[in-house]
C-alpha cells in the first residue's frame, strides 16, 4: 500500500496516510489528482483506477470517499476488503460512524488505522483484536487525562 | 475544588481545543485562511509555553491543519518535545504528528533516536507500539540502523501487541538499511510459526513483500509456506501465501505440480473472490496452465459476466494477462470482450481494448477496427475517444503492421481519423501517415492523392481553432505530397493549395514544412512541363511561387522565415532564366535529389563504440584537488571541455584494421540481433507464394468521395473481402483442377474449411522498408531495473551463514564508542564491551557449550535532576538457560554513588526485579547521585545471577564497567537564536576551540553526529557555520560554533566541563 486518503464529496481532505516517503508537494499533487480523478468517476462504475505506476482502489460510503493507493501486483479485491474492513472498525468505535466523527475526532481515526494497518501492510486481522488494543490504550489515555474533558461536539 | 475551576478557565484562555479549531473553521467558510492564520498564530503562542499539555493540544491542531494543507515544518521540535512527554496521551498526539508531518529531510529526526529508543524498550506495551506505529511512517536510513537491533529484539518481546508491530517495521528497516535483512532474517523465519496468528500474519506478509521483488532467495522457504498454505483458513494471509507462490514457482518448476491440487481445490471451493482471483493470477504467473488453465478461464468468464462491475473488470484483467501467454484461449471469447466494448463504464471498455490488440490477426482486424470506428463515432468523452485512436493505432501498427493486408484501407482510416475534432492525438496520426508513406512503397501514389485531398481540404481541419491538434496532419500531408511528388496527378493544383495565405495561421513547424514542400512541388511542376514547348504553365508555377512566398517570409517564425527567403530568392532566379528559356527543370530536381530512408528510433544509441576508444578516460588530467575553492567552476569547466573535442586515435595499422572489419563482419553475420541491411528484411512478403501475379484493385482516383463525407475505408473493407473471395475462389479452382487431374470428388470438404491465417495474401506488393540501423549496431539494450529501486538492495542471499561483520550494530552507551581509541589504554575498556570479553573467557573456562550466557548490556545515560544520573541497562538473555535472581552493584566512587534503597549498606548490591528467559530481554533502571559533573567517571561493578537448566544451576558472575562522560551528563535543550545571541553577549562564558583532523563528511552529517553522539541541538544554521547548544544537568551553558572548516569554537560558564565535552567530539570524529 502507498497510501490512503479519505475525502469527502466536495473534495474536502478528511485523513491522509502515507506508507512510502515521498515530498510535501508530491502529496499536495497526488492528492489533488485523487480527488478530481475520482469525484469525476460515473455512478455504477468499476472501484479501480489504473494511475501511473499503481492501482486506485477506492468506495464511497454515505458522503465520504475511501481511497486507496497500492502496488501495482496487489490484489485489488482485497484492497476494498481493507477499506471495507477499516470502515466497519471506525463503525464500531464510533457507533455508526458519520463524516462529522472523523471530522471532529480525526486523531481517533488515525489511531484506529495505525491498529489495523502499519507500513503498508496489513496489522490484524481479526475485528476483536483491533478493537481491544484501541480500548485498552484509550483506557489509559482517559485516565491520565483530566485535562482535556470536553464533551466531543 | 474552586481553586481548580479557576486554574481551569484560566488554562482555556489559551486553549482552542482540537474541536474547536475544526468548528471555527467551518464556521468561517468564507474567511477560512484568515481564520486559520490567527489560529497559526495563537497555537505559536500556545508552543512557548512550558505547559506540556497546553504544547499537546497545540501540536493536536497542528497536524489538523497538515492536514488542510498548511506548511507546518516550522514546529517540527515542539513536535519532539511532545513526542518525549513521558504521558502516554501527549506521547500519542507527539508520535501521530511526527508521523504525519516528518519525512527523510526532517533534521529534527536525528534528535529522535534516543527518544525512539526508550520508548521502544519502555514497560508499557502501548508506549512502544505508539513508538513502532511512528517509526514506521518517518524511518530514515540513520533511524533504521541505530535502531535495527531494538526492534529485532522487540520481535521476541513477550506480548505478541509488539511482536506483530515489530515484524511489520523491520520490512520497513529492510528497506532503508539492506544490512539487517540477514541478521534479522531468521528470527523473522522463526516468526512464521509464531502461536499467534497476528504475528504469523504478519511475518506472511513481510516475507510475501520481500519475495515478491526478489523470489530466488526465499525458494528455501516453499516448503514453510505450503505447510501454511494447506493449514491456514485465514483468507487475508492466503492470498498473501498464494501472491507469494506466484512469485516463486516461475523459478521452481517442481513446486507448480505441487501445487496444483490445493489450488484446484481452492478455485472450486472457495467463496471469497478476493482468493479466487489470487488464485488464478497465480495459475496465470506459473507453470501450471496445463492442468488447471481452462477451469481458470471458466471462472474469469463467470467473473466477467457477473453484473458486479468489479468483478468485470478484474476479469478483463485476468484475460489481459492470459493473452501474452497463451492466446488462442481468450481468442475463443472474443465475443464476450466485443459485448464489453458496449459497456457503460469506461475503465471496462478500456480494459476490453486492451485485449482486443493481442486478438487481432489478420482475418478479423479489419472488423475489429470497423468496430472500433462505430465507437469513436459515439463517444462522448475525448479520454475515450483519444484512447480509442490511440487503440486503433496500435493494434494496426503492432509488430511492423503485421496485421494489415490492404494498406488502402489503413490509410484511408488514418484519413477518418482526421475528422475527429479536439482529438490531441494529431501527431500519432501524421507519423503513421509518414511512417506508412515512407515503408511501404506500393502504397505512395494512393497516399500521396489522398494527401493532396486533404492538403486542398485544409480548411476543414484546421477550421476553429488554433489550439486543434489534428492540423499536425497537415505536417504529414504536405510532407508526402512533397517528397512524393512524383505520384501526383495535379501538382500544380496542390502547390496552390500549399500557397494559401490561411496556411499563415498554421503553427510555425508546420509552415515550415510547406514551405519546403512548396519548393519540392515546384521543382516537379518544372519537370513535368520540361518536354512543352509552350513554357507558360511552368511560368506561371514560378509566378505563383513569387506571389506568395512574400507572406511566408514576413513569418514571425525564424525556421519559416529563413526557407521562405531563401526559396523566393532561388525562383526569382529561375524565372530570369525561364524568361531567357533556358531549361533549368534538371538543376531543381537536384536540389532534392535522393531518397531519405527511414532510421530505426534507436539507431544513435547503437552506434558501437570503436575498438580503442574509452569514453570514459580522461583526455586532460583532471586539475588536482589541491586547488582553493574559489577555483573550483573553472576546474569543472575544464573537466567537461574535453567531451567535446575529438576522441583520442589510436594507432593501429592497416593490416590490423582490415582484419578487425573482417572479424566484425564475421560476428554480425552469426549475431541474430544484428539488423541486416534491406534487401533481406523484405523476405517476409516475398515468401508469400506468387505475390505478384495478385490482381492489384485499379483505384479510380476520380471517383474518390469529396472529403466531406467520406466513410471510405469501408470502401476497402467490402473491396478487400471481395478480393479475398476472389482469390479463394480462384485457388479453389485451381485445387479443383488439380484435384480432378489426380482424382475427381474428394475436395468438396475442405472448400467449406474457414480460411486460415496464412491464406490471406497482401492486396499490395508489400515491401516495408526496414528502418535503417548503423554498422555495427549492439544487440543489448535491454530496460534495466530501475536503479534507483529500493527493493534491488534487499537482493540478499539469504541462506549464507551469517559473517561476524553482519552483525547489527548493537546500540551502546556513548562512551563506548570512544573506548576504541588507541589512545585509551586497554584498561579503559568498559560497558559493552568488555562483559561480551569476560563472559566468552568465562565460557571457555568452564568448557561449556558455547551458547550458554552471552548477554548484552547496553547501558544509556538518562540525566534528569542537578545531581542525579539515571542509567538504565538492557539485559538480553542470549543463552538457552533461564537466569534469575540477578543482583546489580557497582563499587561507589567519592564523587558518584548508586542509590540504594534505605537501611542497605555502602557496598549492598540491588535485586534486579526480573528474571530472564531464554532470548527475551528487559530494561532495568538505577540511580546514581553525582556531585559534580565536569570531569568524566568510571565505575567498576558486577552483575551477579543464577543460570539455571533443566538439571542443575550454577551462581555466576559478571564485572563490568560504566563510563560517565561528560557529554552523558548533557541534555538535549532547544535554543532560539535571540536567545543563543544574548548568551554570547553575556561575557560569562569562557572560550575555548578545537580543529577537528581529518573529518571528510558532508556538514550535516557532521552536525548529526554531534547532536546525535554530545546532545546537542542546532540553533542556527548559516551557510558555512552553525550554532549549536545543549545544556548540562546542573545548567552549564554549553554553545559551540561549528564551521565546515571543521574548527569548533566553543564557550562555556565551566571551562573544564567545556574542556572534557570538547575531547569527547574530538574522540568521537578520531574514529571515523
Amino acid at each position: 500500500m502507498r497510501f490512503l486518503l479519505l475525502f469527502s464529496r466536495q473534495g474536502r481532505l478528511r485523513l491522509q496516510k502515507w506508507y512510502t516517503a515521498i515530498s510535501e508537494r508530491e502529496k499536495k499533487k497526488i492528492i489533488r489528482e485523487m480527488t478530481t480523478m475520482v469525484l469525476a468517476r460515473q455512478p455504477r462504475t468499476c472501484n479501480f483506477i489504473q494511475w501511473k505506476d499503481m492501482k486506485i482502489v477506492y468506495k464511497r460510503y454515505a458522503s465520504l470517499y475511501f481511497c486507496l493507493g497500492v502496488e501495482h501486483e496487489e490484489n485489488e479485491l482485497l484492497a476494498l476488503e481493507i477499506i471495507h474492513r477499516y470502515v466497519e472498525l471506525l463503525d464500531k468505535y464510533f457507533g455508526n460512524v458519520c463524516e462529522l466523527d472523523i471530522i471532529f475526532n480525526f486523531e481517533k481515526a488515525y489511531f484506529i488505522l495505525d491498529e489495523f494497518l502499519m507500513g503498508g501492510e496489513i496489522q490484524e486481522t481479526s475485528k476483536q483484536i483491533v478493537n481491544r488494543a484501541i480500548e485498552s490504550s484509550d483506557m489509559l489515555q482517559e485516565t491520565m487525562e483530566e485535562y482535556m474533558s470536553k464533551p466531543a461536539f | 475544588m474552586a481553586l481548580k475551576i479557576v486554574k481551569g478557565s484560566i488554562d482555556r484562555i489559551f486553549d482552542k481545543n482540537l474541536q474547536d479549531l475544526v468548528r471555527g473553521i467551518r464556521n468561517h467558510k468564507e474567511d477560512e485562511a484568515k481564520y486559520i492564520s490567527t489560529c497559526i498564530d495563537e497555537i505559536k503562542q500556545e508552543l512557548k509555553q512550558d505547559n506540556i499539555a497546553v504544547k499537546a493540544n497545540a501540536v493536536c491542531k497542528l497536524t489538523y491543519l497538515q492536514m488542510l494543507g498548511y506548511d507546518v515544518s516550522w514546529a517540527a521540535f515542539n513536535i519532539v518535545e511532545v513526542m518525549s512527554s513521558s504521558k502516554f496521551t501527549y506521547k500519542r498526539i507527539g508520535y501521530l504528528a511526527a508521523s504525519q508531518c516528518f519525512h527523510e529531510s526532517t533534521d529534527v529526526i536525528m534528535l529522535t533516536t534516543n527518544q525512539i529508543r526508550k520508548d521502544l524498550s519502555s514497560p508499557n506495551q502501548y508506549d512502544t507500539g505508539v513508538a513502532l506505529t511512528g517509526l514506521s511512517c518517518f524511518v530514515t536510513p540513520d533511524l533504521a540502523r541505530d535502531l535495527a537491533n531494538d526492534i529485532m529484539t522487540l520481535m521476541s518481546h513477550t506480548k505478541p501487541y509488539i511482536r506483530k508491530k515489530a515484524v511489520l517495521i523491520m520490512y520497513k528497516v529492510f528497506l532503508k538499511y539492506p544490512e539487517s535483512l540477514r541478521p534479522a532474517f531468521p528470527r523473522l523465519k522463526e516468526k512464521l510459526e509464531d502461536p499467534d496468528p497476528g504475528v504469523q500474519s504478519a511475518a506472511v506478509n513481510v516475507i510475501c513483500e520481500l519475495a515478491r521483488r526478489n523470489p530466488k532467495n526465499y525458494l528455501s522457504l516453499a516448503p514453510l509456506f505450503f505447510k501454511l498454505m494447506t493449514s491456514s483458513t485465514n483468507n487475508w494471509v492466503l492470498i498473501k501465501i498464494i501472491k507469494l507462490f506466484g512469485a516463486l514457482t516461475p523459478l521452481e518448476p517442481r513446486l507448480g505440480k505441487k501445487l496444483i491440487e490445493p489450488l484446484t481445490n481452492l478455485i472450486h471451493s472457495t467463496s471469497a473472490m478476493s482468493l479466487l482471483y489470487e488464485c488464478v493470477n497465480t495459475v496465470i504467473a506459473g507453470q501450471y496452465w496445463e492442468s488447471v488453465g481452462n477451469l481458470c478461464v471458466q471462472k474469469l468468464r463467470i467473473l466477467i459476466e457477473d453484473s458486479d462491475q468489479n468483478l468485470k473488470y478484474l476479469g478483463l484483467l485476468a484475460m489481459s494477462k492470459i493473452l501474452k501467454t497463451h492466446p488462442k484461449s481468450v481468442q475463443s471469447h472474443k465475443d464476450l470482450i466485443l459485448q464489453c466494448l458496449d459497456d457503460k463504464d469506461e475503465s471496462i471498455r478500456l480494459r476490453a481494448l486492451d485485449l482486443l490488440y493481442g486478438m487481432v490477426s489478420k482475418k478479423n482486424l479489419m472488423e475489429i477496427v470497423k468496430k472500433l470506428m462505430l465507437h469513436v463515432d459515439k463517444a462522448e468523452g475525448t479520454t475515450y475517444r483519444d484512447e480509442l485512436l490511440t487503440k486503433i493505432i496500435d493494434i494496426c501498427s503492432q509488430s511492423n503492421y503485421q496485421y494489415i493486408t490492404n494498406f488502402e484501407w489503413y490509410i484511408s482510416i488514418l484519413v477518418e481519423l482526421t475528422r475527429l475534432e479536439g482529438t490531441r492525438h494529431g501527431h500519432l496520426i501524421a507519423s503513421q501517415m509518414l511512417d506508412v508513406a515512407i515503408r511501404v512503397k506500393a502504397i505512395r501514389a494512393f497516399a500521396v492523392a489522398q494527401m493532396a485531398t486533404l492538403l486542398d481540404n485544409a480548411h476543414l481541419l484546421t477550421g476553429n481553432t488554433q489550439r486543434n491538434g489534428i492540423c499536425e496532419v497537415l505536417y504529414a500531408a504536405a510532407w508526402i505530397c512533397g517528397e512524393f511528388s512524383e505520384h501526383l496527378e495535379n501538382p500544380m493544383q496542390t502547390l496552390e493549395a500549399m500557397l494559401r495565405p490561411k496556411v499563415a495561421t498554421l503553427p510555425g513547424h508546420i509552415q515550415a514544412v510547406y514551405v519546403q514542400n512548396a519548393a519540392k512541388l515546384f521543382a516537379t511542376v518544372l519537370k513535368g512541363e520540361e518536354g512543352n514547348t509552350d513554357g507558360t504553365a511552368a511560368q506561371e508555377a514560378s509566378q505563383l511561387m513569387i506571389d506568395r512566398l512574400p507572406l511566408f517570409v514576413q513569418s514571425a517564425n525564424l525556421e519559416v522565415q529563413e526557407r521562405a527567403s531563401c526559396i523566393l530568392q532561388l525562383v526569382k532566379y529561375i524565372q530570369k532564366l525561364q524568361q531567357k528559356d533556358v531549361e533549368v527543370a534538371e538543376e531543381v530536381n537536384a536540389l532534392f535529389a535522393g531518397e531519405l530512408n527511414p532510421v530505426a528510433p534507436k539507431a544513435q544509441k547503437k552506434v558501437p563504440v570503436p575498438e580503442g576508444l574509452d569514453l570514459d578516460a580522461w583526455i586532460n588530467e583532471p586539475p588536482s584537488e589541491s586547488e582553493s575553492e574559489d577555483e573550483q567552476p573553472k576546474a569543472i569547466f575544464a573537466k567537461e571541455e574535453p567531451k567535446h573535442s575529438r576522441p583520442r586515435h589510436t594507432e593501429v595499422d592497416e593490416k590490423e584494421l582490415a582484419r578487425r572489419r573482417e572479424a566484425r563482419k564475421q560476428e554480425q553475420a552469426n549475431n541474430p540481433f544484428y539488423i541486416k541491411a534491406s534487401p533481406s528484411s523484405q523476405k517476409v512478403y516475398q515468401e508469400a507464394p506468387g505475390v505478384e501475379h495478385i490482381p492489384v484493385v485499379q483505384i479510380d482516383l476520380n471517383v474518390v468521395l469529396p472529403f466531406s463525407c467520406l466513410p471510405m475505408s469501408d470502401q476497402y473493407v467490402k473491396m478487400e473481402e471481395e478480393r479475398r473471395q476472389k482469390e479463394r475462389a480462384e485457388k479453389k479452382k485451381k485445387e479443383k483442377k488439380k484435384r480432378k487431374e489426380k482424382r475427381s470428388g474428394r475436395g468438396k470438404k475442405h472448400d467449406s474449411a474457414p480460411e486460415s491465417e496464412e491464406d490471406i495474401t497482401p492486396a499490395h506488393m508489400v515491401d516495408i522498408v526496414t528502418e535503417e540501423m548503423p554498422e555495427n549496431a549492439l544487440p543489448s539494450d535491454d530496460d534495466e531495473r530501475d536503479p534507483t529501486d529500493p527493493h534491488k538492495a534487499l537482493d540478499i542471499d539469504l541462506d549464507k551463514p551469517l559473517a561476524d561483520s553482519e552483525k547489527l550494530p548493537v546500540r551502546s552507551h556513548r562512551a563506548a564508542e570512544a573506548q576504541k581509541s588507541p589512545t585509551d589504554g586497554e584498561t579503559e575498556n568498559a560497558t559493552l564491551q568488555e562483559p561480551k570479553k569476560k563472559s566468552s573467557k568465562e565460557k571457555r573456562e568452564k568448557k561449556k557449550d558455547k551458547e550458554r550466557d552471552r548477554k548484552v548490556y547496553d547501558i544509556q545515560g538518562n540525566l534528569q535532576d542537578g545531581s542525579q544520573v539515571v542509567v538504565s541497562v538492557i539485559f538480553e538473555n542470549k543463552c538457552n538457560s533461564f537466569l534469575k535472581s540477578m543482583e546489580f552493584n557497582v563499587l561507589d566512587s567519592l564523587n558518584s554513588k548508586l542509590q540504594r534503597p534505605e537501611g542497605s549498606g555502602p557496598h549492598d548490591g540491588l535485586v534486579v526485579p526480573f528474571q530472564l528467559p531464554p532470548g527475551v530481554s528487559n530494561e532495568a533502571r538505577f540511580v546514581f547521585t553525582v556531585q559534580s559533573i565536569v570531569m568524566p567517571q568510571k565505575l567498576k561493578g558486577t552483575l551477579t545471577f543464577i543460570v539455571k537448566n533443566e538439571d542443575d544451576s550454577t551462581h555466576e558472575k559478571l564485572d563490568f564497567k560504566l563510563h560517565f562522560t561528560c557529554t552523558s551528563y548533557l541534555i538535549t535543550t532547544p535554543c532560539y537564536s535571540d536567545a543563543f545571541a544574548k548568551l554570547l553577549e553575556s561575557g560569562d562564558l569562557k572560550s575555548s576551540s578545537i580543529r577537528l583532523e581529518g573529518v571528510n563528511m558532508p556538514f550535516h552529517h557532521l552536525l548529526a553526529r554531534i547532536c546525535f553522539h554530545h546532545h546537542f541541538s542546532v540553533v542556527e544554521r548559516i551557510d558555512s557555520c552553525a550554532s549549536m547548544y545543549s545544556r548540562s544537568i546542573q545548567g552549564h551553558h554549553v554553545c559551540l560554533l561549528v564551521k565546515t572548516t571543521v574548527s569548533i569554537d566553543a564557550k562555556c560558564d565551566e571551562p573544564t566541563l567545556l574542556g572534557n565535552v570538547l575531547d569527547e567530539i574530538k574522540q568521537t570524529f578520531s574514529q571515523c
